[in-house]
Order: C-alpha cells, then sequence, then structure tokens
C-alpha cells in the first residue's frame, strides 16, 4: 500500500473531526433537528454511494429506489425471523445481485438505455414485491417495530456514510479506481488497453447498489408501516441525482455540498409552500443543467484553476519588469 | 379474440404516446422524459374544453395540437439549442437533454398540480358499447384508435411522400451527412420536436376520453413511451407503431391469461430481450 | 421632541404586542394537522378529511371557540401537505410538536400514515383519534398506543358486511350463489380479501372467479371480461377510487349485468353518482349513511354550505365525528393537558352526526359496513351495530 500523503492525512482528520461533531447532534436536540439531520445524513450516505458509480462512469442511475427499497424489505421481511445486523447485511446483497442483473443486461450498451432501464426498475420492482406479497402472505403492509429511536438509526446512517467514503477513497487508490479513471477519459482507449469495462462497471454498480441498500435497511424501523409505494419511492432517485450533481460528482466529497444546502432548501419550500416542491425541483435540474454542469464543486474548481492560470500570466510579466 | 382485439386497441392507445417521442429522439436526438408531462397537460386542457365549453376532445385535438406544436418549438428553440451547440459529442448532448429534460418534467408537474390540484379527473365521452366480432369495446376507445390510425397514416404520408418528410428522415439517421447535402438540420429538428409534441398531444387528448388522470401520471406515460421506442427502432415510425401494438397485445394477453399483477414484469422482461439480443430496436439500423 | 416622540411610539407599541399577544396566547388553542394535498392520496383527502378539518374550525369558531374551564378559546389551524408520504408525515408531526408547539392534532388521512404517524403522535402524548384508518390490527395498535382511538373500523367488519348483504339479497331471491370476486393488489384491498372470501365461502356462495390486480391499473377491460366469462350472479370488487370508477366503467360497456355489484372504496364519493346518474343506482359500496338521521342531514347541508361540496357517505361523516369528540372531551376535561383529555375520551360516550360512540376500549365498534345507491343516496344496507339499515335491492341491467 502507498503511504499515505499530508494532504490525505489532513482531510481525513478534518473529516473525522466533522463526523465526531455531528455524533454529538442527539445530545441537544432530539426533535426537529435531529429529524431533518438525519435526512441530510441519510442523502448524505445515499448520493456518495450513487456517485461511487455514476461519478465516474457518467451513467445516470435511477435506480436508487430500487435498491433502497429492497434493503427497507429485507428488514421489514426477517425481522420476525433473523437478527438486525444479519438482515442489514442481506438487505444490502440482495440490492447488489439487483444491481449485478441490471448491469449485465445494460451496460453493455449505450448509457442511454441504461438510464430508461433504471427509470422504471423501482415500479418494476414495486409490482413485483406487491405481486409476490399478495400470493404469498395475507398482508401488503410490514410491520417493523423495534427498540430503536430516531438517535440510533442517526448514528447507523451516520457510520454508513463514513464507510461509504473510506470505500470511495480506496477504491480510487486501487487498480479498479485506476481502470474507472481511464474509462472515464475515454471508453474506447480503456478497450484497447485490455480493460474489461463491462465488468468493472457492473462491480462497481453492485458496490454502490449494496451500499443503497443497506441505507434502505437501516431506515426500514423509522418508517414502522412498510409498504411497496412508500418503500419504493421513485423521488428517491430523483432527489439523489440531483443533489449529487448539484454538489459535483468530480469529487467524492462533492454530492455533500449538494446534499446539506438542497436538503435544507426543500424543508423550507415544503414548509411554506408546499404545493411548489415539484417546482423546485425541476428549477434545480435546470439550474444544473445549464449554470452547473460539473455541480458547485465542479464550478469552484474552475475558478480556482481561472485564478491560478491568471497567476501564472502574471508571473512571466513581473519577472520582464525589473529588466 | 376478445384479448386480441382488447390488446390491438390498448396498443393503438401506446402508439400516440410513443409516436412523438420517437421523432423528438429520432431527429432531434433529444431524449424528452418530460414527454408524460405534454401528454397529461393535454388530458387536462382536453377536459377543460370539454367541461366548461362543451367542446368534443375531437375538435379540441385541432385546438391543442397547434398549441402544442408552438411551445414545443419554443421550448426546443430556446431550451434545448443551446445543449445541442455546447454538446462536444452525442452522448453529452443525450445527458444534458435527460437533465433538462427531467427539469421540465418537474417544472409542467409542478405548474400543473397548481392549476388543478392533485385529484383525478375523468370525464366521459362516448362512454358507450361497441361491438366488434361479437364483444363489448368502449366506443372511446374505439374512436380513440381509428384517429389514432388516421393520425399515424398521416404522419407516414408527411415522412415518406414529401420532400421536407424525406429530409426530417434523413437527420435521424445522420445529422452530419444530412448537413452536407444541404438540408437545414437546425430547422428540420426543431421541427420535429415541435411536430413530437403536438402528436403527444394529440394522444393526450384521445387517451383523456377514456382514462383517469391526475397531475402526477405523467412518469408512467414516459417510461412506457421510452420503452417503445427503443423497442421500435429509434426514429422509426412504423418500428413504434409496431411495438406499441405488440406491447398492447402482450399486456393484455399477461392480464388475461396469467396475472392482472405481473403487466409491467412482462413489459420489462420484452424490454430486456430486445436490449439484450437486438438493441437497435425492430426497425433500427446497428449502431456503429 | 422628535425622540419624545420615538419614545412613545416605542412603547405604546411594545405595550400592544404584549397585550396582543397576552391576549392571543389566552385565547388560542393551536391545533395542527398533515394530510395529503399531493401524491396518490390527494383526491380522497380533498373530498373526506380536509372539508371536515376546514368545517369543524368555523363551527366552533362561530359559536365562540371552545369553553375550556373558565376560558373562550378560539381554534388555530396549523396545516401541512404530507405529499402522501410516510417520512414526509413524520417530519410534519416532529414539526409540530416541536417547533410549532401545537396544543393538540389532528388524525392524519388513511391507514397508511396513520400507522407510520402514531409511534410518534404516541411519544408526544398527543390524543390521535383516527377516523379514516380501517385496518384489522386495531386492538393490537390500542394497546400498543393507548392515546390512539380507532373510529373507522375493521376490514373484517367491512368484509362481513358484504357477505351480510349479498344474502339478504339471496333470501330475497335476487341472486343465486356464484361470486366473481376481484381485489386491488395492496395493504387494504388484500386485508378485505382475507376477510371477505372465507366470510362468502361460509355463508353458502361460490368463488367462480377470483383475481387481484396491482394499484393503479387503467386497463380493467381484461378483468371484467374474464369476470363475466366465469357466469356469476354477483361481483364484488375490493378496489380503490380509480379502478372502482374504471371497473364500473367496464361492466357498463361490456354489459357485465349481475344481480348484485359491489365495487370498494369510492363508492361512496359523490363523484360517483355524478359521473354514472342512473346507472349508479343499485350499485354497493364500502360505507354507508342513515339519510333519515336528522344530525346526517343537518351536518350535510351545512357541509355543502361551508364547503362548496358534498361529503362523501363513508368516512366524511366519521371525521367529522371524530373531530366533534376531540372537542367534546377538550370541554369535558376543562383543561389542554393532553393526558387528561385522553382520559376523558375513555370514559364516557359521545354525541356526534353519526349517533352515539364510546370508546371506552378505544375502539369504535358501530361501523356501517356497506351501502348502496338509491335513488341518488348511498344509503347504508349493512352494518355491525348500528340501526337504520336499508334493504338491498337487486342491480338492474346497465343501461
Amino acid at each position: 500500500m502507498t503511504r499515505l500523503s499530508s494532504d490525505e492525512i489532513r482531510i481525513a482528520l478534518i473529516g473525522a473531526a466533522v463526523v465526531a461533531a455531528a455524533a454529538t447532534l442527539p445530545l441537544f436536540d432530539q426533535g426537529y433537528y435531529l429529524s431533518l439531520a438525519l435526512n441530510i445524513v441519510l442523502y448524505a450516505a445515499l448520493c456518495t454511494a450513487w456517485t461511487l458509480f455514476s461519478g465516474p462512469t457518467h451513467y445516470i442511475s435511477l435506480a436508487t429506489a430500487a435498491f433502497f427499497g429492497l434493503g427497507t424489505y429485507a428488514v421489514a421481511l426477517g425481522l420476525d425471523y433473523l437478527p438486525y445486523p444479519l438482515l442489514v447485511i442481506i438487505g444490502a446483497a440482495v440490492a447488489a445481485i439487483l444491481a449485478g442483473l441490471v448491469g449485465a443486461a445494460t451496460l453493455r450498451i449505450s448509457g442511454v438505455y441504461f438510464v430508461i432501464f433504471t427509470l422504471g426498475l423501482a415500479e418494476l420492482v414495486r409490482q413485483i414485491v406487491s405481486w409476490l406479497q399478495t400470493k404469498l402472505s395475507t398482508r401488503m403492509g410490514l410491520y417493523v417495530f423495534t427498540d430503536f429511536t430516531e438517535q440510533h438509526i442517526y448514528w447507523m446512517l451516520l457510520a454508513l456514510t463514513v464507510v461509504v467514503f473510506v470505500t470511495g477513497w480506496l477504491i480510487n487508490r486501487s487498480r479498479l479506481g485506476f481502470a474507472m479513471q481511464i474509462i472515464g477519459n475515454d471508453e474506447t482507449v480503456a478497450r484497447h488497453v485490455g480493460i474489461d469495462t463491462a465488468k468493472l462497471k457492473i462491480i462497481l454498480f453492485m458496490i454502490s447498489g449494496a451500499f443503497i441498500g443497506m441505507a434502505g435497511a437501516i431506515l426500514a424501523p423509522r418508517y414502522a408501516y412498510v409498504e411497496p409505494p412508500s418503500a419504493f419511492n421513485p423521488m428517491i432517485s430523483f432527489l439523489v441525482v440531483i443533489m449529487a450533481l448539484l454538489g459535483g460528482t468530480r469529487r467524492l466529497w462533492g454530492p455533500l455540498v449538494g446534499v446539506i444546502p438542497f436538503t435544507i432548501v426543500m424543508d423550507i419550500v415544503s414548509v411554506r409552500f408546499p404545493n411548489d416542491t415539484s417546482i423546485v425541483i425541476g428549477l434545480s435540474f435546470l439550474l444544473i443543467v445549464y449554470l452547473l454542469p460539473d455541480g458547485v464543486t465542479g464550478r469552484l474548481e474552475q475558478l480556482r484553476a481561472r485564478m491560478k492560470h491568471k497567476r501564472v500570466e502574471a508571473e512571466p510579466a513581473a519577472l520582464k519588469e525589473p529588466a | 379474440m376478445e384479448t386480441l382485439v382488447t390488446g390491438i386497441l390498448l396498443g393503438g392507445t401506446y402508439a400516440l404516446i410513443a409516436l412523438g417521442l420517437t421523432l423528438q429522439y429520432g431527429v432531434a436526438r433529444i431524449m424528452n422524459l418530460a414527454t408524460g408531462e405534454t401528454l397529461v397537460a393535454a388530458c387536462f386542457i382536453a377536459f377543460w374544453l370539454f367541461a366548461s365549453y362543451q367542446v368534443s376532445p375531437l375538435w379540441g385535438l385541432f385546438i391543442i395540437a397547434p398549441i402544442a406544436f408552438v411551445i414545443n418549438w419554443a421550448i426546443y428553440t430556446y431550451l434545448l439549442r443551446p445543449l445541442v451547440d455546447r454538446a462536444r459529442n452525442a452522448g453529452m448532448l443525450e445527458v444534458d437533454s435527460i437533465l433538462a429534460t427531467f427539469g421540465l418534467l418537474f417544472l409542467f408537474q409542478g405548474l400543473m398540480l397548481r392549476s388543478f390540484g392533485g385529484a383525478y379527473t375523468s370525464y366521459t365521452f362516448l362512454a358507450e358499447r361497441f361491438e366488434i366480432f361479437g364483444g363489448f369495446y368502449g366506443l372511446n376507445r374505439v374512436v380513440a384508435f381509428v384517429a389514432a390510425c388516421l393520425i399515424a397514416v398521416a404522419l407516414y404520408l408527411f415522412l415518406y411522400k414529401t420532400r421536407y418528410g424525406t429530409a426530417v428522415r434523413a437527420v435521424a439517421v445522420n445529422p452530419n451527412s444530412a448537413n452536407l447535402v444541404g438540408i437545414d438540420v437546425a430547422s428540420a429538428a426543431a421541427l420535429a420536436f415541435a411536430l413530437g409534441g403536438a402528436l403527444t398531444a394529440c394522444g393526450g387528448t384521445l387517451l383523456s376520453t377514456y382514462y383517469t388522470f391526475n397531475a402526477s401520471m405523467g412518469v408512467v406515460f414516459t417510461m412506457k413511451a421510452l420503452i417503445i421506442v427503443i423497442m421500435g427502432g429509434v426514429g422509426d415510425v412504423r418500428g413504434a407503431v409496431l411495438a406499441a401494438l405488440i406491447l398492447g397485445i402482450a399486456e393484455t394477453a399477461v392480464a388475461r391469461l396469467i396475472d392482472p399483477g405481473l403487466t409491467l414484469a412482462a413489459t420489462y422482461a420484452l424490454f430486456t430481450l430486445v436490449l439484450l439480443f437486438r438493441p437497435q430496436g425492430i426497425f433500427g439500423r446497428q449502431q456503429t | 421632541m422628535f425622540r419624545r416622540h420615538m419614545m412613545t411610539l416605542a412603547v405604546s407599541a411594545v405595550a400592544l404586542a404584549v397585550t396582543t399577544g397576552f391576549a392571543a396566547a389566552q385565547d388560542t388553542l393551536k391545533i395542527g394537522a398533515s394530510a395529503p394535498k399531493t401524491g396518490p392520496l390527494a383526491g380522497g383527502a380533498a373530498v373526506t378529511h380536509w372539508p371536515n378539518v376546514k368545517l369543524w374550525i368555523q363551527d366552533v369558531n362561530n359559536r365562540g371557540g371552545l369553553k375550556v374551564g373558565n376560558k373562550q378559546m378560539k381554534l388555530e389551524l396549523v396545516e401541512y401537505d404530507d405529499k402522501t408520504s410516510g417520512e414526509e408525515a413524520v417530519k410534519n408531526i416532529q414539526r409540530l410538536a416541536t417547533v410549532d408547539k401545537v396544543d393538540f392534532i389532528v388524525t392524519p388521512y388513511s391507514t397508511g400514515l396513520n400507522v407510520a404517524t402514531a409511534p410518534l403522535i404516541a411519544r408526544y402524548g398527543y390524543p390521535h383519534i383516527t377516523t379514516s384508518a380501517a385496518t384489522d390490527n386495531v386492538a393490537e395498535f390500542a394497546k400498543r398506543w393507548p392515546n390512539s382511538f380507532w373510529l373507522l373500523g375493521t376490514s373484517k367488519q367491512l368484509a362481513e358486511g358484504v357477505a351480510d348483504a349479498l344474502v339478504k339479497l339471496r333470501n330475497s331471491g335476487a341472486i343465486g350463489k356464484r361470486v366473481a370476486l376481484v381485489n386491488v393488489a395492496d395493504a387494504f384491498g388484500l386485508e378485505l380479501l382475507n376477510a371477505g372470501k372465507p366470510a362468502l365461502q361460509k355463508a353458502g356462495f361460490d368463488i367462480v372467479y377470483e383475481a387481484s390486480y396491482p394499484l393503479g391499473t387503467q386497463d380493467v377491460a381484461p378483468i371484467i371480461s374474464a369476470a363475466k366469462a366465469a357466469n356469476p350472479d354477483a361481483f364484488v370488487a375490493f378496489s380503490y377510487p380509480p379502478d372502482t370508477f374504471a371497473l364500473t366503467e367496464q361492466a357498463q360497456i361490456q354489459k357485465f349485468d349481475v344481480g348484485a355489484f359491489y365495487v370498494g372504496v369510492g363508492t361512496a364519493f359523490p363523484g360517483y353518482a355524478g359521473r354514472f346518474k342512473d346507472n349508479a343506482n343499485g350499485v354497493m359500496g364500502v360505507g354507508g349513511i342513515n339519510p333519515d338521521s336528522k344530525a346526517i342531514q343537518e351536518y350535510r347541508k351545512k357541509h355543502k354550505e361551508v364547503t362548496g361540496a358534498d361529503p362523501d357517505s363513508w368516512a366524511s361523516a366519521v371525521t367529522y365525528a371524530g373531530l366533534q369528540i376531540l372537542e367534546q372531551a377538550i370541554e369535558r376535561a376543562g383543561t389542554t393537558d393532553k393526558a387528561a383529555v385522553i382520559a376523558e375520551i375513555k370514559k364516557k360516550p359521545f354525541t356526534t352526526v353519526v349517533g352515539e360512540i364510546s370508546l371506552a376500549d378505544n375502539i369504535n365498534h358501530n361501523v356501517w359496513s356497506v351501502g348502496q345507491w338509491q335513488n341518488g343516496s348511498f344509503n347504508g344496507v349493512a352494518s355491525k351495530g348500528v340501526d337504520g339499515a336499508k334493504a338491498p335491492v337487486k342491480k338492474e341491467a346497465w343501461k
């Protein structure tokens, strides 16, 4: 393993400090602000997991809701029979399997088909789960009663987010990450160099899906009553895409920059203008496409690069002056 | 037999939805995710015309289609052209157009929610019995099917028998080569997008005569339209119609003979098969 | 000079603010409400839930507010849209309880949303009087959340009511033994099916066709044609509003004539009779009202006047009744203390628009199960413990 650079150590320490601070929140507030923070951490985990795959490949996955719902359902179905931690792992595994299947079917061809396929995937999974529930059991909704409180779920999500970040960082440093960089730059070149692009994309998709499934499993106790329409709610997919793109997917921590402000804005809008949340979402998408194609972090980096460029340009002139 | 006729009628419905999108995606290269919202908006306008002014939806077609044409032309020229111009390759344009039309999707949905509320709306028009080969079907469905056929034929004549239509098809096949032979690609694309929007709006108007709709329904229609367009071969009108009929019959057969709970699964199964074995669709060309 | 004027202005402004604030705090009771204004259930909530909340608040404020102890307190409404999402609903309740600090919370709308928010409402100790949740788990819920009250009945009661109504029709010679049974594949539809099927079989009916379809299905033509092919005497569909309407229309188009036609939720909506006019006569569905009750007649008149729309004939009146119970319990307790109000709700019965309701064990045992459109009124034809049922009539052929 290569040694960590001082930059990376610094980022790691800052990250650890932020996480520690965030973890103390439940001690200060147990009500509304904890709920808000929980949503922020949830989407931080989801968006970062989403970016693990969609960042390097530029494939927009709308399958988040499908993976999330599967995780929720794994817990809801199995809570009477298996211990909770095991169910979280099962949820992740089931999501990963679905990701593998979807990837195998669609990642070998153009990215557009992938987007379309994943658009309807949540609906499809919802229908199948509903059908299975109808045939195999006598009820549709499942009750998830545990002793977990909001605090516990908040901490679990925080832990999950940390794991996702660490995984992303490890991937970037590994051969998989290196290969993904090449694929991201020019897929034809990558293939010519001997990289099995399809297989790598599928693996990455499965990792991403597994984390999303885990998030769904962790959230199950909070819902108390799990029904297909709410577990497989397509809005989850759309919101994850907006926040991740808003923040920028070039960096692993890019999505965070999108998650925090967007969640807060959405909360304010839901309260003040409850009928207009769709309009806000629509405008956000348009904003991203026209003004922030690489997200806020992308734009910031562009500005930074331009300023550096100007400084570099100015130097030779300064050197010339005295002469 | 009844299943077959019901399936064909359903397929006619789907064909309407898909025809517009195949033009927009095939010629203008815009993956229009807001197509379902155009459809639902047309449903609401048709309802409003019928409920407030007693205008029959069949006449409403002549009001709604031109309005949709103009609005879609404006959307293409002012919102989507900048993306086309700025895209460095087809892939980027696809991603950008997906995101932009996604934004439009929510914007339209939000506007419709404000104007019409979230409730289910429907109205009764020609909900009488019509007999075909001994089975009873809704007259409204049959009329919608016939109207859809007429529109499809008109479109076919335009695309295959007129010069301008042939130019549009040329742009669908290869925009660069079309440019080389002197076709104004930009205006052909704008026309195709606008025409596609008008077609989708016609579909919505006819659909509103027998569907119960609400402001949030667009996504389901978009999804089905996308699947049909890809199955039929992007940009090919005949392919879209054929794929729509196949889908309609398949769904009805599954609902009747296997289980009504598996219709979406059947659609997806078909879609997956096409993606795996013939990704260019029924009438499409192999992508280089 | 100027400064003196400013001082006077400032002092009076402060004084005004303090007194009005003080006065406001003394005279208003904050009522929180979270229910769908958008999303799949927005339509149902717009008919059954929000108009009743509006009507109740207006009624109470028009007579000077609630008498709490020796104070007259007017009601102030704080409302949020839960977008038919459990997650959103939970957030709204959090907000109402901890940020808006409301005195009481109106029940959310629909079974799913009530169950999703029940644990949180229980944690904050508010009385939770549900009026739009019909589920078989009421006993378990009442035990788990002793602050919750369940007024709409259980799926079992509703489904058994169907069997009761069909038996009455069979005894009067209107129909035979063959029943076609379909249901929407969602929580409520499934519960109804699981109670309804054995009830029908025990009553001596043969299920000659059975199918379930996903929520949101628009194309019900294959279902109706398959049911018709089985040649039944009665058609029972445990359906939701969109499919209720679609099934009825298809049955009419395909000339699916049976002596008994039952479609589930949505039949009781005024829009149903509005859409099908004469063809609605004879159709049965969930709910029902007692058209001869003075209280109901007055309620329906007031509802139309104040909200501009007719109430439905199932949960609307029950929702208003639930609000009446809250109002009377607060007045009886003489305090806004939540625990005291909860205790009052269990003590003695209440007089409401749907008659007398007793919640000694947190559950209302007397509900209308089946109603039938008879000459423009959706009359109750089967019930558990409620008087005033009319006899069901045979369904005539579709026009």
